[in-house]
């Protein structure tokens, strides 16, 4: 029964054992914990102005961050290169048949291209924003998802609250390409009117009756209830718990790096030494800036080595000391200047420049482990209001990926200098970020790409379900065409549209 | 003012603020869970809808993951008090004699609580009892906010009469209340009781209740309402509940094969498989088959011997990164005798608080506890699964599925090509 000698090599880069691969290939050993097997659509539903959109592209870049390939269809992009200019809400009429038509096509092209995604592009989840209101909608949406193989999740935001949905129409709606010409109380009117052209055809999600079967989760008045039905795997579970977690109360987050360290002067890396006198400036420095900044109930974190809590005890506030915000273990190479390191293990060296998101160290950590370790300090951030997280240069670089969406391959040559503060504050659908020195001097420990290092992502890397992805571009080009005119009538599904697709749409 | 000194523990080797030679306030380690007030978990719902079963379950979970939690199961403080359980009688809403000591077995239970949250360092109590009625619960949270503690109820609902009997079976049948019974006898009185209670059963109602914190957790896990969750603890426990399942499933735990290291004596490390530890791993793939598993799940760490243990099971795989074996820092690859003789304060640290103590440059079992978290809530939701680790970490998770504190953990006994099978029976 057992021939295998059970020989195993170590991969380079990773660190990971492969067996020595002569016999043929088992459907085997992931390198984490399997996330997701068949791809997944999202399926978002409400009516406008009730956070779909925001929902949508957060949980795209949270699931992005770590490492499940995501992707946003919004049909009301595709309905904008369709339709290049919008009028009214006369649009949105349900009687107008004309304008209905469109917007059935537009939901056909984006769920064919969330098929593409699932089964051509290696997407592993596809989130489908548009309003979803009816169940005749979700049906085809359903049907569709049933041919494919794909599980679906539903995600309904139901809000009667008129302050809240008028604030989102002014955070989002104002500004939209729809409304470029408008003044704010012209277009605030159209809008509200564009939402109750849905309002008489809304049918609510019913997991009591009709809806029984499906995987759905209902988020009630801007999270403060939900209603969870039928969870079928680990990420949705996964997803519910993300969004049972964040919130939309306006707040800032900090982050910086401990003050420059004995070892930062010595161009050691790694290590447990203390601040330098210019560290201890810093702190003083960061002490004035905070106080300056006149929060409500700062919560201050930092990690358990030394340097970052001599840092927070410069600010005379309550900290809390985290272990997962310790800096990335380098192992062997802990306490090395890189001059030693390229001298001692120059092998090493080489391969962490080829792809500086996969290498771990030996005996130590990837970036690919570090974001693991930090999912939990992201999840408790987006229960926080204000927070100032003080820890190290990859930890920072880590964090700051998720925030400002950015993927595996930009994550660990983002900047992020000794003695500067980021700031973070949510706006619209993302964050801006506000970048302040405080003006201490400090050695530079930034280490920018080599020059033949900037290649793509190498495809043979063993991507771990822990990967992070930047949000893909939003694909805005509809592919309507005028066969699918033709096949839309009898409630065209996106399988059966012919392949062959026009080389010439109609209208360019 | 002065910077405060920092000196690190030489225990935790966490660095600790101190203030003219005392330890100092200000700095607190997070642990897995933090929690600021203490929390009042309250159970709703009719008799053998789950509520003993959630709230042991739950209990194990947060004691766990290091939040000081005990329950207070209201019926067990009826059996001290009334000796012998006659029958349903007992129950009937109009029964004055029964309803007063019902009610004083609630308030005792109430004031242990309080003493546990308030006075013993407790962060978590769990108020088991049937709590049914509008009336009941509001005493209850006043009871809490007069002493500063958080609540959270937790209503299980469930109508399928299958459920109901199965659980009456499992855990009713077996109660000291009907040791004198036959199980149709006591099948025919338990159903009795339920009835009494469902006349006067207020459920979580969407409006009436709308400013509690509650989830109500419906069809034992198909669907769930989340209402107003307060904070971090409440978002956990949520979570937890939301992947556990009660669908019959068995967890095997074993360690990687005998390695070459472990025959020179020496901690840690990553070597490959001895001979003998390649005969292990041969006969756990025949062990595998025989016991003719659906659908198992093999977990193992990115550790050599553990993977090396796997191949020999012909079957796919999961490598987890947390489920490495605890570092030992500098002590590495080390034999107890160099330790001692290297590091004699380390390794008399050691054998001080054994739970606590974190290797120079590694981890400790607490550190460990904080990493496997994940493994234990994806071990919750799935169903058959083998998980071929390493000592410490076996430990560690054993420690969960049965319970043990922090104290007996790092002594708990899981020796080489030994496979423990754990079934869910009853409440454990």
């Amino acid at each position: 029964v057992l021939t295998m000698p059970m020989e195993l090599t170590q991969s380079r880069i990773q660190k990971i054992w492969l067996p020595n691969d002569n016999r043929p290939a088992l459907p085997r050993r992931s390198c984490g914990p399997q996330l997701a097997n068949s791809p997944t659509v999202i399926v978002m539903v409400g009516l406008p102005a009730r956070g779909k959109t925001y929902i949508s592209k957060k949980l795209t870049r949270y699931l992005n961050w770590i490492g499940v390939p995501t992707k946003v269809f919004n049909v009301g992009e595709y309905r904008r290169e369709a339709v290049k200019h919008y009028s009214s809400y006369d649009f949105f009429r349900p009687d107008n048949e004309e304008a209905m038509k469109v917007r059935r096509q537009c939901a056909l092209a984006a769920l064919r291209d969330v098929k593409l995604y699932l089964t051509e592009e290696a997407g592993q989840i596809a989130v489908f924003d548009a309003t979803n209101t009816t169940r005749e909608r979700r049906g085809m949406i359903l049907n569709f998802a049933k041919e494919n193989g794909f599980k679906v999740f539903f995600i309904e935001s139901v809000c009667n609250d008129p302050t809240v949905v008028a604030s989102n129409v002014m955070e989002v709606k104002l500004s939209s390409p729809d409304y470029r010409d408008c003044n704010s109380t012209d277009a605030m009117e159209d809008f509200m009117k564009r939402i109750n052209c849905y309002q008489a055809s809304y049918q609510p999600l019913d997991p009591d009756d009709y809806d029984r079967e499906l995987s759905l989760i209902k988020v009630i008045d801007v999270g403060r209830r939900f209603l969870v039905n039928r969870v079928q795997d680990h990420i949705q579970s996964r997803i519910v718990y993300y969004l049972m977690n964040i919130h939309v109360q306006p707040r800032t987050i900090y982050l910086c790096r401990h003050g420059e360290s004995e070892f930062n002067l010595k161009g050691k890396i790694g290590g447990d030494s203390g601040l330098s006198n210019r560290g201890k400036k810093f702190a003083l420095a960061l002490n004035k800036f905070v106080e300056e900044q006149n929060l409500k109930d700062l919560k201050v974190w930092t990690s358990q080595l030394k340097r970052t809590i001599q840092t927070a005890e410069a600010l005379q506030l309550p900290y809390e000391q985290w272990k997962a915000l310790n800096e990335i273990d380098a192992g062997v190479c802990e306490e090395m200047t890189y001059e030693e390191i390229r001298e001692q293990h120059p092998e090493e060296f080489a391969l962490r420049d080829q792809d500086k998101y996969y290498y771990r160290y030996p005996s130590g950590e990837s970036y690919q482990d570090l974001v693991q370790r930090l999912e939990p300090v992201i999840m408790e951030l987006e229960r926080q209001e204000n927070v100032l997280v003080i820890c190290h240069q990859a930890v920072m670089r880590c964090l700051l990926a998720y925030f400002l969406d950015k993927s595996a391959d930009e994550m660990p040559y983002l900047k992020c200098p000794l003695h500067t503060v980021l700031k973070l504050t949510p706006v619209a659908y993302g964050c801006r970020v506000e970048s302040i020195s405080l003006n201490i001097e400090a050695v530079n420990t930034h280490r920018d790409r080599p020059e033949e290092g900037k290649k793509g992502p190498n495809p043979l890397m063993r991507r771990n379900s822990v990967t992070p992805l930047a949000s893909p571009e939003p694909t805005k080009k509809p592919r309507i065409n005028s066969f699918e005119e033709h096949v839309a009538v009898s409630s065209a599904l996106p399988g059966c549209v012919p392949q062959e697709v026009p080389s010439q749409l109609p209208g360019q | 003012s002065p910077a405060r000194e920092l000196t690190q523990n030489p225990l935790q080797k966490t660095w600790e603020p101190y203030d003219n030679g005392l330890p100092a306030g200000h700095s607190a380690q997070r642990g897995v869970c933090m929690t600021n007030c203490p929390t009042l978990i309250v159970m709703v719902g009719l008799p053998a809808r789950g509520k003993t079963y959630i709230s042991k379950k739950l209990t194990r979970y947060l004691n766990w993951i290091g939040v000081p939690t005990k329950e207070f199961n209201v019926g067990q403080y009826r059996r001290d008090l009334v000796k012998k359980y006659k029958s349903f009688e007992f129950f009937l809403p109009d029964n004055e004699e029964g309803l007063k000591i019902r009610r004083q077995c609630a308030l005792a239970a109430l004031n242990d609580v309080r003493q546990y949250l308030s006075e013993e360092n407790g962060h978590v109590a769990v108020f088991d009892a049937t709590n049914t009625t509008r009336e009941r619960r509001e005493t209850i949270y006043k009871f809490g906010e007069e002493n500063g503690y958080k609540t959270f109820f937790v209503e299980s609902v469930c109508v399928d009469p299958e459920v109901i009997a199965a659980n009456i079976v499992q855990v009713k049948l077996g109660s000291p209340d009907y040791v004198d019974c036959t199980n149709d006898e006591a099948t025919e009185d338990f159903m009795k009781r339920i009835e009494c209670y469902k006349n006067s059963y207020e459920t979580l109602d969407e409006t009436l209740d709308k400013d509690l914190s509650y989830i109500k957790i419906m069809d034992v896990g198909r669907s769930y309402l989340v209402n107003r969750v307060m904070d971090h603890i409440q978002s956990r426990i949520v979570y937890y509940l939301m992947n556990i399942h009660v669908t019959p499933r068995s967890i095997y735990l074993c360690r990687h094969g005998e390695s070459e290291l472990n025959l020179k004596g020496r901690i840690g490390g990553d070597p490959g498989l001895s001979v003998r530890g390649k005969e292990f791993a041969k006969s756990l793939a025949q062990f595998i088959n025989e016991q003719n598993i659906k659908d198992l799940k093999v977990w193992t760490s990115q550790m050599k011997r553990t993977i090396q243990t796997a191949e020999a099971l012909g079957v796919p795989y999961e490598q987890w990164k947390v489920l490495n074996e605890i570092d030992a820092g500098v002590c590495e690859e080390m034999t107890y005798e160099e330790i001692q003789e290297n590091y004699p304060l380390e390794f008399a640290l050691r054998d001080q608080d054994k739970y606590r103590y974190r290797y120079p440059k590694g981890e400790s079992y607490e550190d460990l506890v904080q990493r496997l978290e994940p493994v234990i809530m994806e071990l919750e939701r799935q169903e058959n699964v083998l998980v071929i680790c390493h000592q410490a970490v076996m430990r560690c998770l054993l420690a969960y599925f049965l319970d043990k504190p922090a104290e007996q953990l790092p002594y708990l006994k899981c020796p080489l090509h030994t496979v423990l099978k754990l079934t869910p029976v009853a409440y454990g």
